[in-house]
């Protein structure tokens, strides 16, 4: 025995399914909501790979649940921290998913001074600072005479001709490369980072000028992109960052080596004046006139000097030399006298002792010597063969002679 | 194809110029090398000086080619 339903627990009318409620509330609530502005603290901020953002806003009371579509989100500079007070616009919905109430954002700002631009550039700003790359001593000289400059900006614009123009009455001994790139709107980081990259590949790069023109914040915001920022501070080569504009400085300008008011007075400091170069030279060539004359009328003053110096000496070596000539001719002569009386002695000293051995004088006393006819001495019996013809020297002349024979 | 840089600078001329002014001025140089430094001094003034007077820019357009390399154009004035 079973207890029958209660058939009275049925609805009379037809039930609604969910999604029909959920879609009638949707309609009913755009219907009624015009897009409106919406003032709240962010919480619960949630950032899908997708791009959509999703995030709760409130006050003390109440919540509301909010989307923003990747379209939408990609314009907004910064996330939100949690507890952020924002101005949110967007248009009513119920999400059909949760059947939730839900601000479809389309615009995000927040109510702080510079709202998410400062935040943004804050947060860059801290990332670069705590990597060092805004250490002033990391700047580096630009090359003085550069030779190849790369121009990264919009082949569009007026900076690539206004670029032209200054370095051509400058300084046209270069060869400027044109690295175009958007520097606005989506995809602007993205393009500008990829142009610093591609000029870097450039083996005879010298210095790279990386502008736009003059602009909103809105415009300009490229060049405060962190990847921007760090592209640069990375180049290869110097870098010169000129964007035009006169309140804030961008944080690509703080990066670079060099950062110029507008791109015409990057292009300025870029290149040396063709005149004040000639003027350098001009200077140059007088100086080298001047010292190398110097020089010479020194070198002269020297020879002079030298001359007048070496005269001098040669006459006071002469009157010296002189001097001791004459002395040693005095000793010479004397010395020569003395030597010669000495030999006088000598000699007739030897001429006596000559004069005693001379066998003259022998035969002056009564010898006589015989010799035969080669006029050899003889000396012994045996010298004298019987009937032998021989001379005999007596002290005036000579005697022919013959040797009688013996018994 | 890749720009080229030229060949000895104009930045090496002038800082040999002023080297040799610097070295003729010190007394302790001796003359014949003085007139030498002098000649290079004024050859250096003339390459320098007709450096100077070759105007020639050129303007070029770098783009990544399809095969990942650099292309290098010419550009019009």
């Amino acid at each position: 025995m079973s207890l029958p339903l209660p058939l009275d627990a049925a609805p009379r009318e037809r039930p609604s399914t969910v999604s029909e409620v959920v879609e009638s509330a949707r309609l009913a609530v755009e219907h009624a909501f015009p897009p409106l502005w919406v003032e709240g603290e962010v919480s619960n901020f949630k950032a899908y790979p997708s791009g959509h953002w999703y995030f709760t806003l409130k006050d003390p009371a109440a919540q509301l649940r909010c989307v923003m579509w990747r379209a939408d989100a990609r314009r907004v500079p910064a996330t939100p921290a949690e507890g952020l007070k924002v101005y949110a616009r967007g248009e009513l919905t119920v999400g059909t998913k949760r059947g939730e109430l839900q601000l479809v954002v389309r615009q995000l700002l927040a109510t702080t001074e510079g709202g998410f631009y400062a935040i943004a550039l804050e947060r860059a700003r801290a990332a670069l600072e705590k990597d060092g790359l805004l250490a002033p001593e990391r700047k580096r000289p630009l090359p003085p005479f550069p030779a190849v400059i790369g121009v990264v900006t919009s082949p569009e614009g007026a900076v690539w001709h206004d670029i032209v123009a200054v370095i051509e009455r400058r300084w046209p001994v270069v060869e400027l490369v044109l690295v175009g790139a958007r520097v606005q709107g989506d995809g602007a980081a993205e393009d500008l980072c990829r142009a610093v990259a591609l000029a870097n590949r450039l083996p005879a790069l010298d210095l790279l000028i990386v502008g736009r023109g003059g602009g909103s914040l809105e415009d300009l915001w490229a060049f405060n992109d962190e990847r921007v920022a760090r592209a640069v501070a990375s180049s290869r080569v110097p870098t010169i960052a000129a964007v035009g504009h006169e309140t804030n400085v961008t944080l690509t300008e703080l990066v670079a080596d060099v950062r110029a008011a507008t791109p015409s007075a990057a292009a300025e400091k870029a290149v040396p004046d063709r005149a004040d170069l000639a003027r350098r030279l001009a200077a140059a060539g007088a100086g080298l006139r001047a010292a190398v004359s110097r020089r010479l009328e020194l070198a002269d003053e020297r020879v002079r000097h030298a001359a007048t110096r070496l005269g001098g000496a040669v006459d006071r070596r002469l009157a010296a030399t002189g001097e001791r000539l004459r002395r040693q001719a005095v000793r010479m002569a004397s010395s020569c006298d003395a030597r010669l009386a000495a030999r006088q002695a000598d000699l007739s000293r030897l001429g006596a002792s000559l004069d005693a051995l001379s066998p003259l004088k022998v035969l002056d006393r009564g010898y006589a010597v015989a010799r035969d006819a080669g006029g050899k001495v003889l000396r012994r019996v045996a010298d004298f063969p019987p009937g032998g013809t021989f001379r005999l020297r007596v002290t005036d002349g000579e005697v022919p002679a013959r040797a009688e024979a013996r018994g | 194809m890749s720009a080229e840089r030229r060949s000895p600078s104009l930045e090496e001329d002038l800082n040999r110029l002023d080297a040799i002014v610097r070295a003729l001025e010190m007394e302790d140089v001796d003359l014949d090398r003085a007139l030498a430094l002098f000649e290079e001094g004024v050859e250096r003034l003339r390459t320098a000086r007709e450096r100077l007077a070759e105007a020639g820019l050129r303007l070029r357009q770098l783009r990544e080619a399809a095969d990942g390399g650099l292309k290098l154009d010419d550009l019009d004035r």
